[in-house]
C-alpha cells in the first residue's frame, strides 16, 4: 500500500521558484495562468498488513514532523492499496 | 571556557570554526560527532556551516534528527551557549530552538558575497562586546537563508530585541537592495528568548566567533551538572 | 556462449577490425560482458587511442613533480613537506545531454581524481564555453545550458565543500552545439601520504565502497567517444546523477581509511565505473583481479553481470586492502553510513576474471585491456589557408580549425540586438576603426559589456568560493590564490583556453595558451610549477583535426619546457562534433604556481591615488584576432580564423617579463598586477580601476604614445607578454633598475587618482569616461544577459 504526501508553501509564504516557473511556461506561450506554487511530494510505500486508519496516522506524523516545515508549509495525505 | 563543534554529515566550516577558536580565541575545543550525546563536557557548543545531510528536503531538516540534537536541546535549556552559523542557523530554526525558518533566497541562487550587517542589539553574550550601529562587513554562502516568520512572532522578537543582525548597506541603512535574500526585516541573526541561543546567516567564524568566546568568557553561564 | 553480432559490436562503438582483433587476441568470440569490457577499455575515453602517440612528446618531469600522468591525478612537491594533487577534466558531451546533472557529476568525478590520491580537495575552478548568448537561433538554449551548468557546478561543489575559487567563461558560436565543461580540482597530501592507483599485494582484498549500483551511466565512455546528433538527446537516461552529500562522507571515510595504514591501494570508479577501475588497478601492479559480482551492492533488481560492470553510477570506489585489515576499511565506513564489501581478491594470474549467478562471464589478460588497446596513428593533414577575399563567399572553407563544416557557420549576431548602442553599430560597417566614425569611449563600453569581457560574478556567486577559508585571491583576479594553512605558503591557480588562435594557427595559438595562464598565475606573485591541460577537439577521425591536435601538442611541449613547467596530468576529449559541425580546437590549460610567502601575494585593482601604472612588455598590432576585432568590428569567428593573424609570441620576451613582475611583487613593490589580455590595455586598464572588496572604484589618468600603430590598435590590441602594474612612485627608481637589468620592456602609462577614466593618446583625448559607470557596464552585462531566463534549471536542486 501506498501513502502519498503533498508538502505545498503556505499561501501566505512568497514562492519565488513557483514564480520562475510562471514565467517560464508563460515565455513558451501558455497563456492564462493565474498563479503556479511548487511543491514537494512524497511516496511511501508500506507494508500491506497496516490498515488504513494506521497508515494514514503514520504518514501524517512523518509529515508534520518530517517532511514539512510547519512555520511555512502545509501538507495534504491521501492512503491507496 | 571550552567549545565544542559539532559535525554533522555534510558539515563543512566544522575545521574553520576549530581553528578559529584554537588559533584565534586561544580556548579549548574539541569535535563533536553527531552520533554522541553528552555534551556535559562543554560551555559552549557551535553548530557550524555546512550541508548537513546534503541539505536533502530542506536546510537543515534533517540534522535535527541527529542522536546530538537532543542533547543540544537539553543544553541550551540549562542555559549552555550555542551558536548556529549558516547551516547551523537552518537547523536550530528547523529544531525549534529558535523562532521562524529560512527558506530560499529570493533569486533562487546560492549567494557567496561579502555583505554588510548591522548591530541591532548588544544584549547577547554573543555581541556584548559589539556596539549598537557597529557596521560588519561578513562574508555570506548560502542558497537558502531568506528568514521569515509570521507577524506576530516578528513583532514579538522586535519587542523583545531579539533580533541580533540586519543586512544593511555601506552607510548602514538597511534597504532593500541591500538584503542579499530577501529575509523579512532584513534579519540576518537572531536570538531565542533566554538569550543564550543565537543564529547568524554569515559564515565568518571568526569574528562572530571570537567575539562570542570572550564575552561569554566573562559572563560565563553557570551550568548545573559540568 | 551467444554469438555477437556485427550490429553489437557497433553499437559498442568497436570497428569491424578492432573486433577482428579482440577475437584474435582472445582465441575466440568473446561474451557480451567480455566485449562489453572491451569497448569501454578500448575507447578514445580510456585507452586514448588516437592520442598516446601525440601525447608522448609533452614534458612531464622536473625535479618538483612527485607523481607524473598515469594515476588519477598528477602530483607536485610544494614545499614544507606539502605536495599538491591536482587534474582538469572534461564533461563535456553530458553537459549538453542535462546540464544541471553533467556538470554536477563533472565536479564529483574530478573531486574523486583527487582525493583518490589521499589528498584533500581544497579549491576546483571550471573552464566554460558556451555559444553565443544573443544568437538568433540558438540564444534561448545557450542562456538554458549556462543556467545549468553554473547551477549544477554550484549545486555539486558547495554541498561537498570545496571552494569553487575560479576559472573562465567563454562564448563563441563554435560552442553552440558543444560547450566545453572542463572540470578542475586541487587537493594537499603530505608527501610521505600520497596513495595510488595499484592492486598490490597478491591475495589482498578488493572492497566495493560507497554508493549502491544501479543502471545508470551505462555506455557514458562510449558516449562520450562518439559524435553527437540530435538523437543523442534521446540518450538522456545514461546520464548519471551525482550525490554531493555522499561524497563528502566518501572523502572523509576514505582520507580516514587511508590514514589507519589498512589501505593498499585506492581507485575512483569513473567513467567505465568498475571496470577501468579494476583493470588499470590490476595493470598498473602488474597483478590480477578476481571479482564477485554478486556482492557489490546494487541498488536496482535483477541487474546482469554486463550492467553491473558498466554501469557509471556516481560517487563510488574500489579500494584493495592490506589482507586481514578488512575488518577495519568496512567499520571506518559504517561509521559513515557507507557500503564497504568485499567483492574479490588479488590474484597474481594477470587476468581479470569475474564471476557471477551463471559462472565465470569474463576472463581477460588485463594486457589485453590496456597494452594491447589500439594505438592509431591517424591520418594528419594541414587545411589550405584561404585567401583573405574569398573566404566568406567559399562554402567549403576550413573553419574550426580546419573542420570541414557542411554549412557555413551561423554569423555572430550583433552584441546589442535592443540596445541604443545598436545604431552606432550596425549601419557603419566593420570597416570602421581611427576613421571618427566611432568614439574610442564606445568601443571600451562595448568590450566592457562583451560577455567574453563582462564580469563573471553572475557565475561565481553562485560558488561558495570561501568554505574552508583558505582563499586569499577571491574569483574575477587574473588567478585564484589558496592559502595552504599552517605554512607561509600558498597556491595560483587559472585555467586558459583560446580556440581562435587555436583554430587560426594550432602550433603559436597553443604556445600563447600557455604563456597566457603562465601569465595570469605570476600576477598574482606565483611562480608557475606545473600544468594540467584538458585537450578538446572535434574527430580524430578528420586528418585535420589531428594535424591540429598535433601542432597544439608541439606548441603546448615547447612553451612548458621554456616555463619549465611540466605537464603532470589531463585528459583529452575528442568528437566534440555535433551535425557534422566541430568546435574549434580548445586545449585548455590548468597552470598552478607557488609563492613562497603569503605577505607577498598580490592583489588585483589599482590601490591607492597617485601610484604609478606602467606596462611591462610591448604593444604590437594584434587586433585581427581580438574581442576587438569580434564585439567592436562585428567580425565572425570564422572571418577572423581565416583573415586574422596570430599575434608573434616570443618566449623569450615573455620569459623577461614575468621573471620582472616575480622579481617587484617579491621584493614587495607591486601594489597591482594585471594581465593584458582580452579587450587590450584599454580593458585591462579599466578593470583595474573597477571597485574591490576592500575599496570603492578609482579613476587613472593616461598619456599614451601610440608609436606607428593606429590608435585603436594601441588600445585594444591583444599583444602577449604583457602586464600592467602599479606601485608607489618612490618605488620607481627600484623598479625601473630592475626592468632594466632583466631586461623587460616598461612604459610609462599614468597615474592612479580621481573618478575617470580619461586617456590621452598622442595628446590627443580619447577616452574620457566615468569609472562607475564604466563599471556598471562590465559588472551587469552578464547578469542582465542572463536574467531573461530565470529558468528551471537553476531550480533543478
Amino acid at each position: 500500500m501506498k501513502a502519498k504526501v503533498y508538502v505545498t508553501l503556505k499561501p501566505s509564504v512568497l514562492d519565488p521558484q513557483g514564480k520562475a516557473i510562471q514565467h517560464s511556461v508563460e515565455q513558451l506561450g501558455f497563456g492564462g495562468i493565474e498563479d503556479i506554487r511548487q511543491g514537494k511530494y512524497f511516496e511511501i510505500a508500506l507494508d500491506e498488513s497496516v490498515s488504513d486508519g494506521d497508515a494514514r496516522a503514520a504518514a501524517e506524523r512523518m509529515a508534520r514532523e518530517v517532511l514539512s516545515n510547519p512555520v511555512i508549509e502545509d501538507f495534504r495525505v491521501e492512503v491507496e492499496r | 571556557m571550552k567549545f565544542g563543534v559539532i559535525i554533522f554529515p555534510g558539515s563543512n566550516c566544522d575545521h574553520d570554526a576549530y581553528h578559529v577558536i584554537s588559533k584565534h580565541v586561544g580556548q579549548p575545543v574539541s569535535f563533536v560527532w553527531h552520533k554522541e550525546t553528552d555534551l556535559s563536557a562543554y560551555d559552549a557548543v557551535i553548530l557550524p556551516g555546512g550541508f548537513s545531510y546534503g541539505d536533502y528536503l530542506r536546510a537543515g531538516a534533517l540534522a535535527r534528527f541527529s542522536p546530538v540534537m537532543r542533547s543540544v536541546k537539553e543544553f541550551a535549556a540549562r542555559g549552555g551557549l550555542v551558536l548556529g552559523i549558516c547551516n547551523g542557523f537552518q537547523i536550530l530554526c528547523e529544531a525549534g530552538l529558535l523562532p521562524g525558518a529560512l527558506m530560499r533566497n529570493r533569486d533562487l541562487h546560492f549567494r557567496c558575497e561579502h555583505v554588510r550587517v548591522r548591530v541591532e542589539s548588544v544584549d547577547t553574550p554573543f555581541t556584548n562586546e559589539l556596539s549598537r550601529g557597529d557596521l560588519l562587513s561578513l562574508p555570506i554562502a548560502h542558497a537558502e537563508g531568506n528568514y521569515t516568520c509570521d507577524d506576530a512572532t516578528l513583532a514579538e522578537m522586535q519587542r523583545e530585541d531579539r533580533i541580533i543582525f540586519r543586512y544593511c548597506d555601506a552607510a548602514g541603512d538597511v534597504t532593500d537592495e541591500s538584503n542579499p535574500n530577501g529575509s523579512r526585516d532584513s534579519v540576518a541573526g537572531v536570538c531565542n528568548r533566554a538569550r543564550n541561543v543565537m543564529g547568524f546567516a554569515a559564515i565568518s567564524p571568526r569574528k562572530c566567533l571570537s567575539v562570542a568566546a570572550r564575552a561569554s568568557e566573562r559572563s560565563r553561564p553557570p551550568l548545573p551538572n559540568s | 556462449m551467444e554469438l555477437i553480432t556485427p550490429e553489437q559490436v557497433a553499437a559498442h562503438n568497436l570497428t569491424p577490425q578492432e573486433y577482428e582483433r579482440i577475437k584474435s587476441l582472445m582465441g575466440r568470440e568473446p561474451t557480451l560482458v567480455e566485449l562489453g569490457v572491451f569497448s569501454v577499455m578500448w575507447s578514445e575515453h580510456c585507452s586514448y587511442k588516437s592520442s598516446r602517440t601525440h601525447l608522448k612528446r609533452l614534458p612531464t618531469r622536473n625535479a618538483r613533480v612527485v607523481v607524473p600522468p598515469g594515476e588519477n591525478a598528477g602530483v607536485v612537491d610544494v614545499g614544507d613537506g606539502w605536495c599538491a594533487a591536482f587534474k582538469v577534466e572534461s564533461h563535456n558531451h553530458p553537459s549538453f545531454i542535462e546540464p544541471f546533472q553533467g556538470a554536477a557529476t563533472g565536479v564529483g568525478g574530478i573531486l574523486r581524481d583527487i582525493f583518490t590520491m589521499g589528498a584533500r580537495p581544497v579549491a576546483s575552478m571550471n573552464s566554460l564555453r558556451f555559444g553565443s548568448l544573443d544568437h538568433r537561433k540558438h540564444g534561448a538554449r545557450n542562456r538554458s545550458l549556462v543556467h545549468g551548468v553554473v547551477a549544477g557546478i554550484a549545486h555539486y561543489g558547495n554541498a561537498f565543500g570545496v571552494a569553487t575559487v575560479g576559472g573562465e567563461v567563454a562564448f563563441d558560436d563554435a560552442y553552440a552545439l558543444n560547450p566545453l565543461v572542463n572540470a578542475f580540482a586541487l587537493g594537499l597530501v603530505r608527501r610521505d601520504q600520497i596513495f595510488f592507483g595499484r592492486a598490490s599485494g597478491v591475495g589482498n582484498p578488493v572492497l566495493y565502497v560507497g554508493a549502491k549500483t544501479g543502471r545508470d551511466g551505462i555506455h557514458g565512455a562510449t558516449m562520450a567517444s562518439a559524435e553527437f546528433d540530435e538523437e543523442a538527446l534521446e540518450k538522456r537516461p545514461t546520464v548519471q546523477v551525482g550525490d554531493p552529500f555522499l561524497e563528502k562522507l566518501l572523502l572523509e571515510a576514505c582520507l580516514e581509511a587511508m590514514r589507519s595504514g589498512a589501505v593498499a591501494g585506492i581507485q575512483d570508479m569513473g567513467a567505465a565505473g568498475l571496470t577501468s577501475s579494476s583493470c588499470e588497478m590490476a595493470a598498473r601492479a602488474g597483478t590480477g583481479v578476481e571479482l564477485d559480482l554478486t556482492l557489490v551492492p546494487q541498488r536496482e533488481t535483477a541487474m546482469t553481470a554486463y550492467e553491473i560492470m558498466l554501469s557509471e553510477s556516481q560517487e563510488r570506489m574500489l579500494i584493495v586492502a592490506h589482507k586481514g585489515q578488512e575488518r577495519q576499511v568496512v567499520d571506518i565506513f559504517k561509521n559513515w553510513d557507507l557500503d564497504a564489501v568485499v567483492i574479490g581478491r588479488v590474484t597474481d594470474t594477470s587476468r581479470v576474471q569475474l564471476v557471477c549467478h551463471e559462472g565465470t562471464v569474463a576472463d581477460i589478460p588485463v594486457g589485453y585491456l590496456t597494452d594491447e588497446a589500439p594505438l592509431y596513428e591517424r591520418p594528419m593533414r594541414a587545411p589550405k589557408r584561404r585567401d583573405a577575399g574569398e573566404a566568406s563567399e567559399d562554402k567549403d572553407v576550413a573553419v574550426g580549425g580546419g573542420i570541414d563544416i557542411v554549412s557555413p557557420a551561423p554569423p555572430t549576431a550583433p552584441v546589442f540586438d535592443d540596445d541604443e548602442q545598436r545604431t552606432q553599430t550596425s549601419d557603419d560597417g566593420r570597416r570602421t576603426t581611427d576613421n571618427g566614425l566611432r568614439d574610442h569611449a564606445d568601443s571600451l563600453r562595448l568590450l566592457l559589456a562583451s560577455p567574453n569581457v563582462a564580469s563573471k560574478e553572475w557565475a561565481y556567486r553562485q560558488y561558495d568560493h570561501m568554505v574552508r577559508t583558505n582563499t586569499a585571491v577571491l574569483p574575477g583576479a587574473d588567478a585564484a590564490v589558496v592559502r595552504i594553512k599552517e605554512t607561509r605558503r600558498a597556491l595560483a591557480m587559472c585555467l586558459d583556453g583560446n580556440g581562435r588562435y587555436c583554430a587560426a594557427d594550432p602550433r603559436e595559438g597553443a604556445k600563447l595558451v600557455v604563456a597566457e595562464a603562465a601569465r595570469n598565475v605570476v600576477c598574482v606573485g606565483a611562480r608557475p610549477l606545473a600544468v594540467t591541460n584538458c585537450l578538446n577537439f572535434a574527430s580524430p577521425e578528420r586528418p585535420e583535426v589531428m594535424w591540429a591536435f598535433s601542432e597544439v601538442i608541439d606548441g603546448m611541449a615547447e612553451a612548458c619546457l621554456a616555463f619549465d613547467t611540466p605537464v603532470i596530468s589531463g585528459n583529452v576529449s575528442f568528437y566534440n562534433e555535433t551535425e557534422g559541425r566541430g568546435i574549434l580546437p580548445t586545449p585548455v590549460i590548468g597552470m598552478v604556481g607557488l609563492i613562497e610567502e603569503v605577505s607577498r601575494i598580490v592583489q588585483p585593482g589599482f590601490k591607492a591615488e597617485g601610484d604609478t601604472v606602467v606596462l611591462l612588455g610591448e604593444t604590437r598590432d594584434d587586433l585581427s584576432i581580438s574581442e576587438y576585432a569580434a564585439t567592436v568590428e562585428g567580425r565572425t569567428t570564422d572571418e577572423m580564423i581565416a583573415r586574422g593573424r596570430v599575434p608573434a609570441l616570443s618566449l623569450e620576451l615573455e620569459k623577461r617579463v614575468q621573471e620582472a613582475c616575480l622579481r617587484l611583487a617579491a621584493e614587495g613593490l607591486l601594489r597591482s598586477a594585471h594581465d593584458c589580455s582580452d579587450g587590450g590595455l584599454a580593458v585591462a586598464v579599466a578593470e583595474s580601476c573597477f571597485s574591490t572588496l576592500n575599496r570603492p572604484s578609482v579613476g587613472v589618468d593616461l598619456a599614451l604614445c601610440s608609436g606607428t600603430l593606429p590608435v585603436a590598435t594601441y588600445l585594444f590590441a591583444e599583444s602577449p607578454s604583457r602586464i600592467v602594474v602599479s606601485f608607489d612612485p618612490e618605488a620607481g627608481d627600484r623598479v625601473h633598475e630592475i626592468a632594466e637589468e632583466l631586461n623587460c620592456p616598461v612604459t610609462l602609462l599614468g597615474t592612479v587618482g580621481g573618478e575617470r577614466l580619461a586617456v590621452k593618446v598622442n595628446g590627443a583625448e580619447e577616452i574620457d569616461a566615468g569609472v562607475n559607470e564604466l563599471e556598471q557596464v562590465w559588472r551587469g552585462s552578464l547578469s542582465s544577459r542572463l536574467r531573461a531566463e530565470a529558468s528551471a534549471a537553476s531550480s533543478a536542486d
